[in-house]
């Protein structure tokens, strides 16, 4: 039944990539199908990324543990949405012109904090095979209590590279705050704890 | 002896599309059967056409807008390479309409511009009123080819038909007082959802309100535009009636006009006060002085060809429009003026 219902949540997020990239190279998008890419998978990312932080408290609230099994698949999606949201963006935007890239990082505050939350979702998806895991003990979930952070920058990166609109991004902040605020215990402590 | 002046909107060679670009662009086209798709995107158009093509003075009063055929001087026959006309009108920034590209194509359809009036007021001695027949008769129309800068940094080619605003500024004889344009765009939120909606209009403070200084107004280049590819202009890209000033961004090229006024002082633009560190009252284009979000050293120019479309070029100072405009900013830091 979990495997079952494992591949469907492969193929619906999959199947959104297969569209969106076949409709591009085709051009049968929009009249810009590079800024639709972008957009596209940077919202994906956000997206799933949401869903995989309430996985935790509907879990707990509908006392249904099977649903920690999705966890991690969800969580490499988000990471896989936004490889594809940066490499659209060097690849398509930029068209491989690597200096103008470093520039950009560099530059564009926007796009600095995005950079910095790929560079934490890079090492939080690698640490997800489970002899890792074990390996790591207790610091692995030390390690993906960051997701946190990467959570609250992907949402800065996206307020910040929208020119006036604040109702979709407002709508994704109170999301975010509540399901930051269900484990603030847990964020306070693992903060304090740092120190 | 024959002697030719050149227009600076007639192109030269330098223009042309480089060999390369073009000869793989063939191919893209080729390989992905841009052709069915293209025609696809233009059947909605040729539809809409079709609906009614010689309605111009029929005064439809249908939901669905219509665009109609107009008469024109064409353009001189250049090699720059068009941005196809379902890309220019599906990929718009009007606010009014929705915030994603695609919204103003779909949310502006009915759109009523019979009646329209357009006023040119303020610091005149003969104010005007034009009404929407005015719009296509008043002044000869001609068709230029500009290249339009968006400050998001991508760019098109676009085939205009209108006439100089300085035609009609000059009609309405302005007064020694007369220092700046200000332009507003249509306040009707019963029409222009974005206008009664925060939601969907971004926030912006309403009407859409733009503006130059005299001189750039008064410049040959600087247009008032009626209509695209031959046709008038469809609602999402500022139906009936707008401006095109093809050195400076194109928020600057505001939209569906309904007031130009001739003032003493420098009148307030919209994206300006929504954001005045990041858009200045020039806003013309300049390699040199990035956006906050976006540099300006280069620009995607959208043509056809779909994502792996190799389109990324410099951009010029003034859009390549040096030669006509520089000379109004002579004394001007343009990093702080931008």
């Amino acid at each position: 039944m979990i495997v079952v219902v494992k591949t469907l949540v492969h193929l619906a997020a999959a199947l959104p990539l297969l569209w969106l990239y076949y409709g591009a190279v085709n051009d049968t998008i929009g009249a810009d199908p590079v800024e639709r890419v972008i957009h596209f998978t940077g919202i994906g990312a956000l997206n799933i990324l949401l869903i995989s932080l309430a996985i935790t408290p509907l879990a707990k609230r509908f006392k249904k543990p099977v649903l920690l099994k999705f966890r991690r698949l969800l969580g490499l999606w988000v990471f896989t949405y936004a490889l594809f949201h940066l490499l659209n963006f060097l690849f398509f935007e930029l068209q491989f012109d690597w200096r103008l890239f470093v520039d950009e990082v560099i530059d564009r505050p926007y796009i600095t904090v995005g950079m910095f939350a790929f560079a934490i979702l890079l090492p939080l998806a690698v640490t997800s095979w489970s002899k890792i895991k074990r390996k790591m003990g207790k610091s692995w979930q030390q390690l993906h209590n960051w997701v946190y952070i990467a959570a609250v920058a992907i949402w800065v990166h996206f307020y910040w590279s929208i020119k006036s609109d604040i109702y979709e991004p407002g709508l994704y902040a109170v999301g975010l705050i509540w399901l930051l605020t269900l484990r603030k215990d847990r964020i306070s402590r693992w903060l304090f704890k740092r120190k | 002896m024959l002697i030719k002046s050149k227009k600076s909107y007639q192109l030269t060679d330098n223009d042309v599309t480089d060999e390369q670009v073009y000869v793989n662009r063939r191919q893209l086209l080729k390989s992905m059967g841009y052709i069915g798709a293209g025609t696809l995107l233009s059947q909605s158009i040729a539809r809409s056409a079709s609906a009614a093509p010689f309605d111009f003075w029929g005064g439809s009063d249908q939901a669905s807008f219509t665009q109609q055929a107009l008469n024109y001087q064409k353009a001189p026959a250049t090699d720059e390479l068009l941005t196809p006309e379902a890309k220019v009108t599906s990929h718009n920034n009007f606010y009014e309409f929705g915030l994603d590209k695609s919204d103003p194509a779909r949310n502006s359809q009915g759109l009523k511009v019979k009646p329209w009036q357009l006023t040119v007021s303020g610091e005149v001695s003969k104010p005007i009123t034009l009404d929407y027949d005015d719009l296509f008769k008043k002044f000869p129309l001609e068709e230029r080819i500009y290249r339009l800068r968006c400050v998001e940094a991508w760019s098109m080619v676009v085939p205009w038909v209108g006439f100089s605003l300085a035609d009609l500024i000059k009609q309405a004889a302005p007064t020694s007082k007369a220092k700046y344009v200000a332009f507003e765009t249509l306040y009707d939120p019963e029409q222009m959802p974005g206008q009664r909606s925060r939601r969907i209009g971004g926030g912006i403070d309403y009407p859409y309100v733009e503006g130059l200084r005299l001189d750039e107004a008064m410049n040959p280049l600087t247009m008032l535009s009626v209509g695209l590819y031959g046709k008038t202009l469809p609602p999402q890209n500022g139906a009936p009636i707008r401006l095109v000033v093809p050195w400076k961004y194109g928020f600057k090229s505001i939209k569906s006009i309904v007031s130009i006024k001739l003032v003493e002082k420098m009148p307030p633009t919209t994206w300006n006060i929504l954001a005045p560190n990041e858009y200045g009252f020039y806003a013309n284009v300049n390699p040199d002085v990035s956006h906050p979000r976006w540099s300006q050293a280069s620009e995607r120019r959208i043509t056809t060809g779909g994502l792996f479309a190799r389109n990324r070029i410099a951009t010029l100072p003034f859009n390549g429009y040096g030669e006509e405009v520089a000379h109004l900013y002579k004394n001007m830091d343009l990093a702080r003026y931008y």
